[in-house]
């Protein structure tokens, strides 16, 4: 790998009780890549993902943003960090019921300080990108499944993040508005030079990727450049 | 896949010359693999033997291409007992990847690792399939859904075997 990573995870060892969650798991995430996390239900994934995007501490080991260690910031500069520069989108229950669609997606923006004005102006975009301009008014639980996470997805990039963090985020919805989904965060996602980290346990939601981890038990494996540099 | 049939499905809409009807099967149906001209005349004249089409007009010229073909109203009625009848579903149950992992078991190589590079061949031919569906049409988007779908099959296969290899390897090498 050439040049410094965007994100980098370096022998991370978490433990949740007796249960080892990562035991050495190691990654690193360049500018602009969408990379898959992939392994089986319990492997550790959505572990190695809440690590890296600073929502979990590891035990021991290094996560760098930029060559910064998250792990040494306090809980306000990680919370500046993943309010300003990371996206976040979840499987389900991420968007406030009380809101509407668009006070949803703007709401990482009124979040920073920026005008109730301004915020919905540049969250109406999203709503035209993201094919939701019809459910701008309606509050989450009156819009379907596939809405809903199209909403979350522009509420994910509405900052225009460097990365955006996507755990299993087809994990609800049927496979024609699971590949909607799949296809407008990975087009919006080159567009804005954000780097995706996906985890997911389908092969049809990793094909978005530009290429795969493997975590089992806690470990990290990268078996297409272990299959380069064999050759 | 059906040659015989397909032709008389596409003859429906009218009759066609063989080169007409190879340019449409290969648009539509050829995708990597199109017809070869042996392949398409010796259909058609076996779709002739069985009454199943019928010669519409010779233009003047040689060669086979100058004939034009209809389909019959037999031609009609297989072509309806084709697309009413089930696919025999295929079992693939002798399959290169379960032998390879077996083997792999019985000489004490590592099944894992078999695995785990299959899987990275999956994902990248998963990756190409899903870039094309991006620039294709709706057509071309259910053709590539259609091998997704299986490669997808394969790899679940693959991460369940994974899972099982501890009692797998007990078991082969007992």
């Amino acid at each position: 790998m050439t040049g410094q990573p965007l994100l980098e995870g370096d022998g991370l060892h978490k433990a949740f009780g007796p249960t080892k969650a990562l035991d050495g798991a190691s990654i690193a995430i360049r500018a602009g890549e969408i990379v898959a996390i992939m392994g089986p239900s319990g492997s550790g994934k959505s572990t190695l993902l809440h690590c890296l995007a600073g929502i979990v501490r590891p035990d021991s080991g290094h996560v760098r943003y930029q060559g910064a260690e998250i792990s040494a910031m306090t809980d306000g500069e990680r919370s500046a960090l993943r309010r300003t520069q990371f996206g976040f989108v979840f499987q389900f229950g991420q968007l406030v019921p009380e809101l509407t669609c668009l006070e949803n997606i703007a709401l990482p923006l009124r979040m920073e300080g920026v005008r109730r004005r301004e915020a919905e102006a540049r969250a109406a975009e999203w709503l035209d990108r993201l094919d939701l301009a019809d459910v701008g008014r309606k509050r989450p639980g009156e819009v379907s499944g596939g809405q809903g996470q199209r909403v979350a997805v522009a509420r994910a990039l509405v900052t225009r993040p460097r990365a955006v963090f996507a755990d299993e985020p087809t994990g609800a919805l049927d496979s024609l508005n699971g590949e909607r989904v799949m296809r407008l965060l990975t087009e919006a996602a080159r567009e804005t030079g954000a780097a995706v980290v996906l985890v997911t346990h389908e092969a049809r939601v990793a094909g978005y990727s530009d290429r795969e981890i493997v975590v089992r038990d806690g470990r990290t494996r990268d078996i297409a450049r272990e299959m380069e540099e064999a050759l | 896949m059906s040659i015989g049939q397909t032709f008389l499905g596409l003859l429906e809409s009218g009759p066609r010359h063989g080169y007409d009807l190879k340019k449409t099967y290969d648009d539509r149906f050829g995708h990597a693999r199109p017809l070869h001209y042996g392949q398409v005349y010796a259909t058609l004249s076996r779709l002739l033997k069985d009454g199943l089409v019928e010669l519409d007009g010779v233009e003047p010229g040689e060669g086979p291409e100058r004939k034009r073909y209809a389909v019959t109203s037999a031609g009609v009625s297989d072509v309806e007992s084709w697309l009413a009848s089930a696919e025999k579903p295929e079992p693939y149950l002798q399959n290169t990847l379960y032998t390879k992992v077996i083997l792999a078991l019985l000489t004490g190589r590592s099944a894992t690792d078999l695995l785990d590079v299959q899987r990275a061949e999956h994902l990248r031919l998963m990756r190409e399939l899903t870039r094309r569906k991006a620039g294709g049409d709706l057509a071309d988007n259910l053709i590539c859904d259609h091998a997704l779908f299986h490669l997808e099959a394969d790899l679940r296969w693959l991460e369940l075997t994974a899972d099982r290899l501890d009692d797998l390897r007990r078991q082969v090498r007992a």
